[in-house]
């Protein structure tokens, strides 16, 4: 397969100034903003080969003089690489690293002005059309087999009947409490699925609370309500909700309408969320899975109808919200633990102990990076960068 | 055998994802892209029953009247409205009724986006309230999270400056070591707690699918 050169041509002819907003990757600060020639119209193309190994650079010069060509690399300090005369107008750059950023401007040979003309590029890793493994993400796959073999090996440690602790979780105890409330009240619970698809692990680990939640209106006959911004989570809501209804006995409690669709719209979905709160003021309300910036206008609302709120997200710009708008907030990885704490069942409860294992280790780590990096071994803490 | 078949075809596809990231022979790579093309045609699907639930939901709390019934009778014309005008109308510019525009567009521009920018806008008192009941100074966490607030408040308007002049350093201090760290222990927990919840869905420990 024909890999097909990656293009970035960002042309600027004309000031300065227009020619730096190019140059947003790199220092502004640099000392080297040199006078600009305005009376010749300059452009210059970049081109990168298909095995990023060569930048390829082509002007076009509104008058016939000579040229020098400079680069700058990650440090945003520019060098001359080569000068013109008027009967050349393309270089080929073959001193360029993979990951490296590179930045090209052109300059009057004879007034060392700035011609206003630059373009920059990151080269990236290149791809070798025959590899079947990507090897530069040869650290997570290891970690992500470390981290399966943890928990697959605690699983089948609890279906041995090992028991096994898991701390205590505040905003999940008081799930029971707040529904009980509501049951009491004669009020309605209302249950947020965030506003994210079904394709965030959020919603996801939310549709196994809002089983559990549902099971526990069905139980007590309690008034539920579910509304929704994404279609495919109100699809995924309605079967959750409507399996507990059946699994607590209570199928004919269960209506359609309970699990309804709002809007696609964020504030839209916002709007009515916050209006419902006002007007039926529910005695309880949900605010688990993702958040964004709905989050403190729907939590305020809630906490201003009296309702009590048991909110959860891994948002970590929601969470202060939360934390300040609601009466219990999960917080990052309890939202994930949630399941299994309700649930109790050893198999859930096993994956958590692997994950807490795994986190050990990973603390484990980060100190020994901490330490070879201060010691000047970058090596280990390359070994975990992102690729 | 319904639930086997829903458990199996979980753990194939979480399964193919996983490799996927790690593989690049084809036709892997092209695979894993119909894959999400496959997740925007389930979403046009389930969009319409979207659109059902709505209707309904809506027009029982109109023929009941129940609490609200007007802005039900709002919610099902706006969309009706702005269905039929992008169907008939948003494709023939020129045509619409106000300027060189369509109703469609004049509705969406000044209609739609205001009210966007309104429920954003009231943030910022929701964030004044919230603020206020935060700060108040029941113990000793509330404490320091006052005097912390302040600091980083001062630190980032220019008149903090003025009053405190090393507000804006021990601001950043703040928000780069303690803040930081805090921030970065929550996400290490979250991405594991992420990663797990994942392997149990794929395995089919978990299954809230169902």
């Amino acid at each position: 397969m024909i890999r097909l050169l990656l293009a970035v041509s960002i042309i600027l002819a004309g000031s300065p100034a227009e020619a730096q907003t190019d140059t947003n990757h790199f220092n502004t600060d640099s000392t080297d903003v040199l006078l600009a020639d305005s009376t010749i119209t300059a452009t210059l193309v970049l081109q990168l080969s298909e095995d990023s190994t060569r930048i390829l650079l082509d002007w076009t010069l509104g008058d016939s003089i000579n040229v020098i060509l400079e680069r700058a690399g990650n440090d945003s300090v520019f060098a001359t690489i080569g000068s013109f005369d008027p009967t050349i107008n393309s270089f080929t750059d073959s001193g360029v690293s993979p990951g490296d950023w590179y930045m090209y401007r052109l300059l009057n040979g004879d007034s060392m002005k700035d011609l206003g003309a630059g373009a920059s590029v990151e080269v990236p890793f290149p791809i070798e059309e025959s590899r079947f493994f990507r090897t530069e993400r040869t650290n997570a796959l290891l970690l992500f087999l470390f981290y399966a073999a943890t928990i697959v090996g605690y699983i089948s440690i609890a279906k041995r009947g090992a028991q096994l602790f898991i701390r205590k979780i505040a905003g999940l105890d008081a799930v029971d409490e707040a529904v009980g409330r509501a049951t009491e009240m004669g009020r309605k619970v209302l249950y947020i699925p965030g506003i994210m698809s079904v394709d965030n692990i959020q919603t996801v680990a939310s549709m196994s609370i809002l089983g559990y939640v549902a099971g526990k209106t069905a139980s007590y006959g309690t008034n539920l309500e579910v509304p929704n911004k994404d279609p495919l989570v109100l699809a995924t809501a309605r079967e959750v909700v409507k399996e507990a209804y059946l699994k607590a006995g209570r199928p004919d409690y269960y209506n359609d309408d309970m699990v309804n669709y709002v809007s696609y719209d964020q504030f839209a979905f916002t709007a009515a969320i916050q209006g419902l709160m006002t007007r039926e003021k529910p005695a309880t309300n949900f605010l688990i899975g993702s958040f964004y910036a709905e989050s403190l206008i729907m939590a305020e609302a809630g906490n201003a109808s009296g309702a009590i709120q048991v909110a959860g997200t891994a948002e970590l710009a929601q969470l202060p919200f939360f934390v300040v708008a609601c009466d219990y907030t999960l917080i990052g990885e309890e939202l994930y633990a949630a399941s299994a704490y309700l649930s109790r069942e050893p198999l859930i409860l096993g994956s958590i102990k692997g994950q807490d294992l795994a986190k050990a280790v990973l603390v484990g780590l980060i100190i020994l990076g901490v330490i070879l990096s201060t010691s000047g071994q970058q090596w280990f803490a390359d070994f975990f960068i992102q690729r | 055998m319904r639930r086997q078949i829903a458990v199996l075809l979980c753990f194939l596809t979480g399964f193919f994802v996983v490799v996927a990231f790690f593989i690049e022979q084809d036709p892997i790579p092209d695979i894993n892209e119909k894959l999400d093309e496959l997740l925007v045609i389930v979403f046009a699907f389930a969009l319409v029953l979207g659109v059902v639930s709505f209707l309904q939901h809506h027009s029982k709390k109109i023929r009941r009247r129940d609490k609200g019934w007007t802005s039900s009778v709002i919610s099902i014309s706006s969309l009706v409205i702005m269905a039929l005008l992008g169907i008939f109308e948003s494709s023939i510019r020129g045509t619409g009724i106000i300027g060189d525009r369509t109703t469609f567009d004049w509705l969406f521009n000044w209609v739609f986006t205001p009210l966007q920018a309104t429920m954003f806008s009231l943030l910022a008192f929701m964030i004044a309230s919230a603020a206020f009941r935060a700060f108040r100074i029941k113990n000793i966490e509330a404490a320091v999270l006052m005097v912390a607030a302040i600091i980083v408040m001062l630190g980032r308007v220019s008149i903090g400056q003025v009053i405190f002049p090393q507000s804006l350093a021990i601001s950043e201090w703040i928000m780069n070591n303690p803040n930081l760290a805090a921030q970065r222990g929550i996400l290490i927990g979250a991405a594991l707690g992420a990663a797990s919840m994942a392997i149990r869905v794929i395995l089919g420990i978990e299954r809230p699918y169902m």
